[in-house]
């Protein structure tokens, strides 16, 4: 693999995630990552979504006409994500029930939008594709980051497996509730980008306006 | 050959924005699109059914004690006798096949269900057919009665079973397949320690009277069942449903009438 075909991949998984620098997809992250199963599910679903519509769109890029591109953009990625939706249903039916709606709201998941029309309109199916999987990596990351925390502090388990007894069950651990409720993944998120701007300085953005200093009379 | 090629370089040559290509990149992609997505709903929805069905069943040996990791579901199933039940006379009825009569359509259908002035489960409409299952002994005399349940919790309905004993009163379990409660409050419906709870309480008094009970504070130990921490509207719709399918609009004449043998 050459190296901006490398740069493409791993990229978007600390310097340039989606979630945490383009603060993109936010809403998914709250809602799926209540447990790590369903959020690895979930991040396989967008790889695969965007991957694949990146890949499809670049290949069709000098045949769609500029006035319908975001529609055109829209219907492959819908088609998309009901074949993953389906597939998902016809072989992980315990997790599609649990994913239920977010599955179908890929559709709408500004990053999958978002490398389409930033990446995929201007640049070869295969660099296209490697982006796309690069960023669905980068949202799946994080996911699972966000994942950890909320399964193990808030249920005590990871990947279902318990690690901490809880209380429910006998054991000694109080279940953090909050962490369970959609608020929290937005205080982990919150941190997480707060941890990786203070280790990666260039991603502060400018200040865009400046605080007037109070005069005293 | 050169006619075909004829029509594609045309194609290629045409402006990209303009009207008649616009049109054409339009319908063909929609065309291709749909042609992959029904193609794919049409081939995976036989496996999505069997998925359906077999957690349906599933949930069924659950409730009845009889699911173990690595039983043979199906094989099981079978020992479970499907019949339905006409909830308004209380006595079942062979009008329609078991194995394909569906209960949430049923539930929706106007001919098949009525609309419910008083409705504590909040579900709208009630169907006057549904369907139960039977486990028996060997001998052929009754081990446990399976009945549907569901109502609305905080955030959806939620749909599960009560498995009742051989005497018609006592639980043995109680059991959700589908609901959209918060997970780690209201989901804790699904939590075994909680389910636990549900085995030998008793649903009617001496008497006949309903006196199963959701609820913080317990006035009777023999029908009361700890409402869940944190999850208040959960635990109402729990114990609103439980009333009213086991109450007057529900079961009730169905299991009296099953005990006294009219049934």
């Amino acid at each position: 693999m050459s190296q901006t075909r490398k740069q493409l991949l791993i990229d978007p998984l600390v310097d340039n995630n989606p979630i945490t620098l383009q603060v993109l997809g936010i809403c998914s992250a709250l809602a799926v990552t209540s447990s790590l199963n369903v959020a690895f599910v979930m991040s396989l679903a967008v790889i695969a979504v965007t991957g694949f519509s990146s890949l499809f769109i670049s290949m069709l890029r000098n045949y769609i006409p500029n006035s319908i591109r975001i529609i055109v953009q829209m219907v492959i990625i819908a088609s998309l994500v009901i074949l993953v939706d389906q597939i998902i249903k016809a072989y992980a039916y315990e997790i599609s029930k649990t994913l239920s709606v977010f599955v179908g709201l890929i559709i709408t998941n500004c990053i999958v939008m978002g490398r389409a029309e930033a990446f995929a309109m201007k640049n070869t199916p295969v660099d296209s594709f490697i982006d796309g999987v690069g960023n669905g990596l980068g949202y799946g990351l994080l996911l699972m980051c966000v994942g950890v925390f909320r399964e193990l502090f808030g249920s005590g388990s990871l990947f279902g497996i318990t690690i901490l007894d809880p209380v429910s069950n006998g054991g000694w651990y109080v279940p953090n509730g909050l962490l369970l409720l959609p608020p929290s993944a937005f205080f982990i998120i919150g941190f997480l980008i707060w941890g990786i701007r203070s280790w990666k300085k260039s991603q502060v953005e400018a200040r865009e306006y400046k605080i007037q200093t109070l005069e005293v009379h | 050959m050169s006619n075909s090629n004829n029509i594609f370089v045309k194609f290629k040559n045409m402006p990209v924005d303009g009207m008649v290509k616009t049109i054409i990149v339009a319908t063909t992609l929609c065309f291709i699109c749909s042609m992959v997505v029904s193609f794919a709903a049409v081939n995976l929805k036989s496996k999505q059914d069997v998925n359906k069905a077999l957690d349906k069943q599933k949930n069924i040996l659950q409730v009845a004690g009889k699911y173990y990791d690595g039983v043979n579901i199906q094989e099981t199933f079978s020992s479970f006798e499907p019949l339905i039940v006409d909830i308004e006379n209380g006595k079942f009825t062979n009008k329609f096949d078991p194995l394909i009569f569906d209960d949430k359509k049923a539930a929706q259908d106007p001919l098949l269900s009525v609309a419910l002035k008083d409705d504590p489960a909040s579900i709208g409409r009630r169907a006057n057919f549904v369907t139960i299952y039977l486990l028996k002994n060997n001998d052929g005399s009754l081990d446990k009665i399976i009945l549907p349940v569901h109502g609305y919790g905080l955030w959806s309905t939620l749909y599960g079973f009560i498995a009742l004993e051989n005497n018609l009163n006592d639980i043995f379990g109680l059991q959700f397949y589908q609901h959209a409660e918060t997970p780690g409050l209201g989901a804790e419906v699904d939590n075994p320690k909680w389910k636990a709870q549900w085995k030998g309480k008793k649903l009617n008094n001496e008497k006949g009277d309903l006196m199963i009970q959701v609820a913080k504070t317990s006035k009777n130990k023999d029908y009361h069942i700890d409402a869940l921490a944190g999850a208040t509207l959960t635990s109402n719709g729990v114990n609103n449903l439980v009333k009213f399918w086991m109450g007057k609009s529900g079961f009730k004449k169905f299991l009296k009438n099953l005990k006294s043998g009219e049934a």
